[in-house]
């Protein structure tokens, strides 16, 4: 296991490089020409050429192509119209805030989703066990935007409890995590009560009620730990969730994250901001695959050999 | 597994009419049923001319007249509700159809022929699924166009690849059966083994998947449409609906409401059809 997420880490940057060459060859294909956009609407032809030489984009594709890809590796993410200059220190500022969303949504997913599957999974097909898996069923359908919409319709317009909109604070995290933790969370406590389900009727469980555990004990101390690395497995795995749903989320409270700087970067057909962004959540969320799988060998000592 | 054995003996047992009925696979059903009919009558059914603007009855909430209100420039949202139901549900179902035959075929391929195809096709799905699928939908609608078919484009580039992988899992383990060793010794052509050897084998996982994508097609479309990558206004579609009234919801929260629920209503379809599906063909992969 520990070999295959070392192969996997070195395997990284040969899967951006395949991603850039991919992206740049779609990026080809867009209508539009960049040197007219770069220059403004009030350019003469004149003022044009001379931007497109300035932009290099006169020289031939393949010479374009390798000075973009030997840029990127020097830190260089080419020339942004949106910026005016080298976008990835404007993309890395705001790095910390769609961070601190998709984090706050995996902490709130751990504290929320795993009881709530488990308490589920003790009741099967009792009272809380119905609730909880309606509600599961109701997250599993709701558009993470709209549920934002709803939370703001009713913390802050109504109960005025919650800024509405941009970043002021702690307060602030609230309505953005749990519209993009919502569904995740449903995710969660779905698959941990099929787990628990499972578990329990595994001969372990038996002895230990036998020796006269108690059964909260027999369920959060012995039952539980037998289904986080699965679990994690598949926090991991919806991480992409979470990074697509940032950026729906982002523009939705204009919440100051690297989503929603993507949509403001299409809406000017800003590509080089596009590509350079792509990338970033494509790292984004391979690193966070490993890091999850890498948590998982620490929970399971089984998993070092294997 | 005794478990396994108890279910066969009730299956022989009792007969089929007998057995517990898929209550997920009816209800599932019957929903899409009913959206597709609505989206065939679309605007037939509708009290009001979708696009009609009523400029004495902004932002009105939920009256005899406008059953759920109108929006801000005078529209009635019902009737732009049941008018939306059919492009919501062709920039859906369009991507399942097209993600569907290209999962299949790349995942038959690269599965069934493993060697250079199997690495060449298996890498660019890794490449593709690197990049969270919202992503790449905004990217490739980035450059296909803010248009119904841009859209299409944007949501079957984005879903085939998981599509694919799975597919391709399924094939490889079938690969290995005796029939399939056998059709090839007979020199059979590799057409025929993949369409009549090894597809209806892998068709109970096809549509079980193809029908979860429809709520996740339905997710991501009126995502893009919310962002304004998607239809553009005035076509009704459900998202995009929710995109241009937002900044309404201090004054009037009403025009929110109702096209979220659209949407929840139409995944909830999906996902359910799929899970019944799922438990009706495939018990295997129940979760």
């Amino acid at each position: 296991m520990l070999r295959n997420l070392a192969s996997r880490l070195v395997l990284i940057p040969a899967i951006l490089f395949g991603l850039v060459t991919l992206l740049f060859l779609i990026f080809q294909l867009v209508p539009g020409d960049q040197a007219t956009l770069a220059a403004g609407a009030t350019a003469t032809q004149a003022e044009i050429e001379a931007m497109r030489h300035q932009l290099g984009l006169d020289r031939p594709l393949l010479t374009q192509y390798l000075d973009h890809l030997f840029g990127l590796l020097r830190g260089d993410f080419g020339y942004s119209t949106l910026f005016r200059d080298n976008p990835l220190p404007h993309i890395l500022e705001r790095v910390p805030a769609t961070l601190a969303l998709t984090t706050g949504a995996i902490l709130l997913t751990v504290v929320i989703g795993i009881p709530a599957g488990v308490l589920a999974a003790a009741t099967r097909d009792r009272a809380p066990d119905m609730a909880i898996s309606g509600c599961v069923i109701a997250l599993l359908s709701i558009p993470n935007f709209w549920l934002g919409m709803v939370l703001i319709a009713a913390l802050s317009v109504r109960l005025h409890l919650l800024p509405s909109f941009g970043f002021t604070g702690a307060a602030s995290l609230v309505m953005p995590v749990l519209a993009l933790a919502a569904r995740l969370i449903a995710i969660i406590a779905r698959l941990v009560r099929a787990l628990i389900i499972e578990e329990l009727g595994k001969p372990y469980v038996r002895t230990a009620r036998a020796k006269g555990l108690g059964e909260s004990t027999v369920l959060w101390g012995h039952v539980l730990p037998n289904a986080l690395v699965p679990t994690m497995t598949a926090i991991g795995l919806e991480a992409g969730y979470l990074l697509g749903g940032s950026v729906v989320v982002e523009r939705l409270f204009a919440w100051p994250g690297i989503g929603d700087l993507l949509i403001s970067a299409i809406s000017v057909r800003d590509y080089t901001l596009v590509l350079g962004i792509t990338v970033l959540f494509a790292l984004g969320f391979m690193l966070l695959n490993l890091a999850v799988d890498l948590l998982c060998v620490v929970a399971n000592p089984r998993l070092r050999d294997a | 597994m005794p478990e396994a054995l108890l279910k066969e003996t009730l299956a022989q047992t009792f007969p089929a009419s007998r057995r517990p009925r898929n209550r997920n696979l009816a209800i599932g059903a019957a929903l899409v049923i009913l959206f597709a009919i609505t989206a065939l009558a679309g605007s037939a059914i509708a009290p009001y001319d979708p696009t009609s603007q009523d400029l004495l009855a902004l932002l009105e909430p939920a009256s005899a007249a406008h059953w759920l209100g109108t929006d801000e420039i005078g529209r009635d949202i019902l009737s732009r509700i049941l008018a939306g139901t059919r492009i919501t549900m062709t920039i859906a179902l369009a991507p399942v159809a097209l993600a569907g035959l290209l999962g299949i075929a790349i995942g038959m391929l690269a599965g069934y022929l493993g060697g250079a195809v199997d690495r060449t096709l298996g890498a660019l799905i890794e490449l593709m699924m690197t990049v969270p699928e919202l992503v790449l939908a905004i990217a490739v609608v980035a450059v296909a166009g803010a248009s119904p078919e841009g859209l299409i484009i944007a949501i079957t580039a984005s879903s085939a690849p998981r599509l694919a992988r799975l597919i391709r899992s399924r094939i490889r383990e079938l690969r290995e059966e005796d029939y399939v060793s056998a059709a090839a010794v007979l020199g059979l052509p590799l057409w025929r083994i993949l369409c009549l050897h090894l597809l209806p084998n892998a068709v109970s996982l096809i549509v079980v998947q193809l029908s979860l994508l429809a709520g996740q097609a339905v997710l991501i479309g009126s995502a893009l449409g919310f962002l304004g990558l998607g239809v553009q206004p005035p076509a009704p579609e459900w998202g995009s609906m929710l995109g241009g009234s937002r900044q309404y919801i201090e004054i009037a929260p009403h025009v929110v409401i109702a096209p979220g629920l659209a949407i929840a209503a139409l995944v909830f379809a999906f996902n359910t059809l799929g899970d019944g599906l799922r438990d009706r063909l495939d018990p295997n992969l129940r979760r």
